[in-house]
């Protein structure tokens, strides 16, 4: 892993999934992109410009509307030795694909002992806000967690986007590639030269004594806002992104957690039998015994995702109410604290700068 | 269609016919001993279509089979031994121990894995069929499948794909007439499965006579075709299971399918038919050599170690 120095461009998010897969396609011949609308004038709001230009219709390719089948083709592409990017403009679309990724792309290499390889990665995108509803936000990572042999991915940021994009074309296992509409045009710095973020190494964005939160997908950014305004009640937070959920690196997460005995999740999708329940359940098991823990997740509320932003703004976390809970958590005596709504506005803005 | 036949060609397609006939009479032989703990999908009786078939591939052409595959997988030249060890759960079975008889392979004859979920290798081969496009060879897959994965939704979109990239990848529908104890006639609303396909724009064809002659100058014609780059083509076999859908036994006792429905499939097999045209010597040589070879794949099952227990976390991830 490399870091940018100072000069460093910024790069947004989705130009640096566009640039991880335009270097490895011209490292590794093996490499193709396929998925409806990936050679369309949009292009995957962008993520796959410019690839047909400089790269041609035989590596970047449409597909009709058949996500299951096109998701078998990729593992038997994978099979043969290629490696390909199945692209989905929203996650959602990879229910379609749940036969092949579970029943095959999982398990092919366990189950023919060892004689085939499945590099493949199945890009998808969360949506979120102007009206996303129901069909087009879901966070599925954790039906994905739950199956061996899957790798699952969810960078929060440009760097970690490019890194693991190239580390995930050059694995040899099927990976998950999650990604989120509202990450898209955020920007951070991010080196031209190719490199990989490797797997099952969190990474923490704040340092802080007073609680561990750990935000997955979005809301890894979501936190990093609602630590800005912890800040002004002098509440430090240990920010953690675990980056990959698969494999997960527990071990960053509990030695955190031994410190500030507090921990609070807060996932990019439901709570019940959710990623937020794997990571507090694992850290209970290694802290449990060794004195008080207070534990705390948030997630989706329990409802499907609505249309309507009157809805929708409830049923997300967001700063403000991340950092009502960890403020409760971390000051248990004080009097009740909720942040300025004006400050809570300006938190948007702000950017993840590093550390990388 | 016979006279065009020379004798290697017909001593060829009995050797393959035979042994996998008689490698599956030993499985179901030795399936109550306990020893064999794997589901078995008998292909007796339908062995013919595999023969024809893969008879006219290349070592380096592929076949996908299912989980009714034994057949599949003997007749690309799959290892006998390795099999054997592998429905024993031992370490040095196909895909050591961790498959057993539903999810056989065998990378060095070209034979990829099969599946336990039906119409799920399909698409996969496709997939291959895709990659053997790209590196411009002119080698072939052929994807095996039973009637009741041509319902699956993946076999219209994989079809669909093919035709639209006009990938190497001849279909191969063995129609037994059953989809686990339903038949057919419940599961379809026409019998008209090749017009089906033809509408892709696949040359589709239709083989009733369980003559393996006529199969393997079918599959012969179209992997030709295949190989000058016309695109995907399929190939619909009438066939019929003569065992139980999963198991050594016979069923006919369970009264939902009457015997006299697979009387002229036994009445025309063609084990007997092909052995009849070969002289006797001959004959008497390739099904000695069978036997030994069926013998050894069983010696080296039973002599062979199970694997270790900390085998159970190897391979899940590569």
């Amino acid at each position: 892993m490399s870091s940018p120095n100072a000069a460093t461009r910024q790069l947004r998010y989705v130009d640096a999934l566009a640039e991880a897969v335009s270097q490895e396609m011209a490292r590794d011949e093996s490499v193709f992109v396929f998925g409806l609308d990936v050679d369309d004038h949009k292009a995957i709001q962008g993520s796959t410009r410019g690839l047909l230009e400089r790269f041609g219709p035989e590596r970047i390719f449409t597909t009709p509307l058949s996500e299951d089948a096109m998701t078998g083709v990729a593992i038997g592409a994978a099979m043969a030795g290629m490696r390909p990017i199945h692209v989905h403009i929203r996650m959602d679309f990879l229910l379609l694909c749940m036969n092949q990724l579970v029943n095959m792309a999982a398990k092919a290499h366990y189950m023919y002992g060892g004689a085939v390889k499945v590099p493949m990665v199945a890009r998808s995108m969360i949506g979120k806000s102007w009206g996303q509803g129901a069909q087009h936000s879901q966070g599925l990572h954790s039906m994905f967690m739950h199956v061996p042999g899957l790798k699952v991915v969810a960078p929060s940021n440009a760097y970690d986007a490019k890194g693991c994009m190239i580390a995930a074309i050059r694995d040899d296992n099927p990976v998950i590639f999650m990604e989120h509409r509202l990450l898209y045009p955020t920007e951070a710095p991010v080196p031209e030269a190719p490199y990989t973020v490797e797997f099952g190494r969190a990474r923490r964005m704040l340092e802080g004594g007073d609680i561990t939160v750990v935000g997955v997908s979005n809301m890894a950014i979501e936190c990093l806002r609602a630590a800005e305004l912890l800040r002004e009640v002098d509440v430090g937070v240990d920010l953690i992104d675990p980056i990959t959920l698969v494999p997960l690196d527990i071990d960053t997460i509990v030695d955190s957690v031994a410190r500030t005995r507090r921990l609070l999740v807060v996932d990019n999708s439901w709570i019940n039998c959710g990623a937020s329940a794997e990571i507090t359940s694992q850290v209970s098991e290694r802290l449990g015994g060794s004195g008080p823990l207070q534990i705390r997740r948030m997630g989706f509320a329990p409802t499907t995702c609505p249309t309507t932003p009157a809805l929708e703004q409830h049923f997300y976390p967001n700063p403000s109410t991340i950092a009502e809970a960890a403020y409760a958590m971390a000051r248990p005596n004080g009097s009740p604290w909720r942040p300025d709504p004006e400050h809570a506005r300006l938190a948007y803005q702000a950017q993840f700068k590093g550390p990388f | 269609m016979t006279s065009q036949y020379t004798p290697e060609t017909i001593a060829r397609l009995y050797r393959s016919l035979y042994f996998i006939r008689h490698y599956e009479e030993r499985v179901a032989a030795i399936y109550p001993s306990d020893k064999i703990k794997s589901p078995v999908h008998l292909s007796i009786g339908q062995e013919f279509i595999s023969v024809g078939v893969c008879d006219v591939l290349r070592p380096d052409d592929a076949v996908s089979g299912t989980y009714r595959g034994h057949a599949a997988y003997l007749a690309k030249g799959g290892d006998p031994a390795a099999m054997m060890a592998e429905m024993y759960g031992k370490a040095t079975g196909s895909a050591a121990g961790r498959g057993g008889s539903m999810h056989l392979i065998d990378t060095k004859a070209n034979v990829l894995g099969a599946s336990a979920v039906v119409g799920t290798t399909i698409p996969i081969a496709a997939g291959y069929a895709l990659a053997l496009k790209r590196q411009k060879t002119d080698r072939v897959i052929v994807a095996f499948f039973g009637d009741g994965a041509s319902e699956e939704g993946c076999f219209y979109e994989t079809l669909n794909f093919a035709a639209l990239h006009k990938l190497p990848i001849l279909f191969v529908c063995e129609n037994n007439f059953y989809a686990i104890h339903e038949p057919q006639s419940k599961r379809w609303a026409t019998d008209r499965f090749c017009e089906r396909v033809a509408t892709f724009g696949i040359d589709a064809r239709k083989i009733t006579s369980g003559d393996l002659f006529e199969v393997r100058d079918t599959a012969a014609e179209l992997v030709d075709k295949l190989r000058r780059g016309e695109g995907p083509a399929l190939i619909e076999c009438h066939a019929y299971r003569w065992r139980e859908h999963v198991g050594p036994n016979e069923d006919y006792d369970q009264g939902y399918r009457p015997r006299t429905e697979m009387e002229p499939w036994e009445a025309r097999d063609e084990v007997p038919r092909i052995a009849a045209l070969l002289p006797e010597a001959e004959r008497a040589a390739i099904e000695a050599e069978a036997q030994a070879a069926i013998d050894a794949a069983v010696a080296f099952a039973e002599q062979s170690p199970f694997p270790a227990a900390e085998e159970l976390y190897r391979h899940v991830f590569a």
